[in-house]
């Protein structure tokens, strides 16, 4: 049909655009900018498909994304592996630990808020181990040595960075494409929409939503490895801390769940008014996170389809004035 | 004798203390429109939820074409042809009608554009071509009544139960609906529906069971059940039959 293919078009000319903007600048400050605002994207993206396509709330996909940046970590420091092939086990890995959460929780039908708090808790809990064992470096962290080059991952500018993550986000965005025109992604929908008419209708619930948060999984993980191979450091708080968690969720709302593009415009929208405060601020710590819950109020009580879904909120609005 | 395509034998199931459904046994032939009537809370929707395997029964057995199905999940029910509705429409609200029974549809259409090719065949079938492009959300009760229907059908079934698909409608939308589901089971797929009015029930059904307090009380053509006198107590109360004869009685010049 002619929506799905404009709806690839439209990622082929976002790619296009963004590929350009190392092209035409070199100034550290706006590639930088860029870079973080497709990271943030990514992560929403991930958060996106299990949260917005398939209804299931996580407040802890910093699981997936700490899983990933682990093992980025270990298997370079312990194995000796090439980032590459690092980064491809990571991905497995952290769909792996979706997997197996996923198998626990929908297995007992757990949903809403409990699924949510169940989430979290793992999330906590992965934190707490690798505050503990060994080889995690516990409290101190693990430090990736400083070496550049393409086949290590590591690039000398933010370009290079800046270009992994667009593949990355590329990669995501077709995959939400894919969700939207195809089978998995009517049922995944079907299922966040009303689990039982979609069970009468042939839909198993649980294999659906099993999937959903492999694919969102793998994402979240590569979201972790890319930050190992930025910062070249991972500690267990950056890794399973909340934080990660509440800013994949609150770009997807902000954006708009349950779309193609609203996730990385919440990213692009969060990131602009985190400059904007730590401009007007400074360095006050946890001040985005003060901003970020004040947006979510804001959007979830006026806004509920998100930023990209304001003509159709404010339409709705109208059309339920005009009813008696 | 037409061969059964459902059999379900002694099903029983309690909630706590509320016997639901009590040693149930029907046969609903292949090919057949049927009915299953009865007063409020009879336990008609808890028997729909047994047959399909959305409840698993205490005891007693449920047989699809032949095979034990007994509390099998309703997914696997579907893919092997039995399908059933809500008799509190469920659509999946935040999509359209085509969407909603693409859904339906892909149970065994893989392709996305065949299946919404096939939702618009199928809405045209129930009567919702019009709004097939409306968010189901939008549907009046009536159109979400139809797009129930046309979503169990885009499951290609063999045995559709239909539960409540009149209610809540007026005489007019009754009377549009009535062919619909005619034609459903014309094209031969076996229809057994829970239905409350009895305008459609006598019109559709060629073989009525009798549903009340969670027992089988009566069945046989609509005629004959509707003058039945235990169906008559179970939906107006105990001796009223008899109060019914006498009032007859009376009116009859001797």
């Amino acid at each position: 049909m002619n929506s799905t293919l404009k709806e690839l078009g439209s990622i082929v000319l976002f790619v296009a655009v963004v590929a350009c903007v190392p092209l035409v600048t070199d100034s550290g400050v706006t590639l930088n900018f860029v870079m973080m605002a497709l990271y943030a994207a990514l992560l929403a993206q991930a958060w996106n498909i299990l949260g917005g396509f398939g209804g299931q709330f996580s407040f802890g996909h910093a699981l997936f994304f700490g899983t990933g940046a682990y093992i980025q970590a270990i298997a370079q420091l312990q194995f000796g592996l090439n980032p590459w092939l690092a980064l491809a086990l990571a991905v497995t890995g952290s769909a792996a630990i979706g997997l197996g959460v996923g198998g626990l929780t929908f297995r007992y039908g757990l949903k809403g808020s409990y699924f949510a708090l169940v989430t979290l808790a793992f999330a906590e809990v992965f934190r707490i181990l690798a505050l503990s064992v060994p080889f995690t470096g516990a409290g101190v962290g693990l430090m990736i040595p400083l070496s550049e080059s393409f086949a290590n991952m590591q690039f000398a500018s933010r370009k290079g960075y800046l270009y992994l993550m667009l593949g990355f986000v590329a990669a995501a965005l077709l995959v939400t494409w894919w969700l939207k025109h195809s089978r998995f992604g009517a049922y995944l929908q079907a299922v966040r929409d009303n689990e039982d008419a979609a069970r009468a209708i042939g839909v198993n619930p649980f294999n659906v939503k099993l999937g959903a948060i492999g694919l969102s999984g793998a994402l979240m993980g590569a979201g972790g490895a890319f930050y190992v191979q930025v910062f070249q450091y991972i500690d267990p708080g950056i890794a399973f801390g909340p934080g990660t968690s509440v800013e994949a969720l609150v770009a997807a709302i902000v954006g708009g769940i349950g779309t193609l593009w609203g996730p990385v415009l919440g990213a692009v929208v969060l990131h602009v008014l985190a400059d904007i405060t730590r401009n007007m601020f400074g360095q006050l710590p946890g001040i985005n996170m003060v901003i970020y819950g004040v947006v979510l109020v804001l959007i979830v009580m006026f806004l509920p389809r998100g930023i990209g879904g304001i003509a159709a909120s404010v339409k709705s609005f109208f059309s339920k004035r005009g009813k008696p | 004798m037409t061969r059964a395509l459902l059999t379900i034998n002694g099903l029983s199931k309690s909630f706590g203390g509320l016997k639901a459904v009590q040693h149930v046994s029907l046969s609903v032939p292949q090919g057949s429109l049927t009915a299953l009537i009865g007063p409020n809370g009879a336990g008609k929707t808890t028997l729909f939820a047994l047959m399909s395997g959305f409840l698993k029964p205490d005891s007693g057995s449920v047989h699809f074409d032949g095979v034990d199905i007994t509390g099998r999940a309703p997914h696997i029910n579907a893919v092997h042809g039995m399908t059933r509705t809500f008799q509190i429409v469920q659509p999946f609200a935040s999509q359209t009608v085509r969407e909603n029974i693409a859904v339906g549809a892909h149970l065994h259409i893989k392709n996305r554009q065949a299946a919404l090719l096939a939702a618009e065949r199928i809405a045209a079938q129930v009567g919702l071509l019009k709004q097939i492009d409306q968010p189901a959300g939008e549907l009046t009760v009536a159109g979400r009544k139809r797009l129930e229907l046309a979503r169990a059908l885009a499951t290609q079934p063999r045995l559709l139960l239909l539960d409540e698909v009149l209610a809540g409608l007026n005489p007019q939308e009754i009377a549009e609906m009535i062919p619909v589901v005619r034609g459903i089971a014309d094209s031969g797929i076996t229809v057994l529906m829970i239905e409350h009015v009895m305008q459609a029930v006598m019109n559709l059904a060629a073989h009525v069971w009798v549903l009340a307090q969670g027992q089988l009380i009566a069945q046989g053509s609509p005629s004959e059940v509707t003058h039945n006198e235990k169906v008559v107590e179970a939906y107006l109360g105990h001796g009223t039959a008899a109060r019914l004869r006498a009032a007859e009685l009376a009116r009859t010049p001797a």
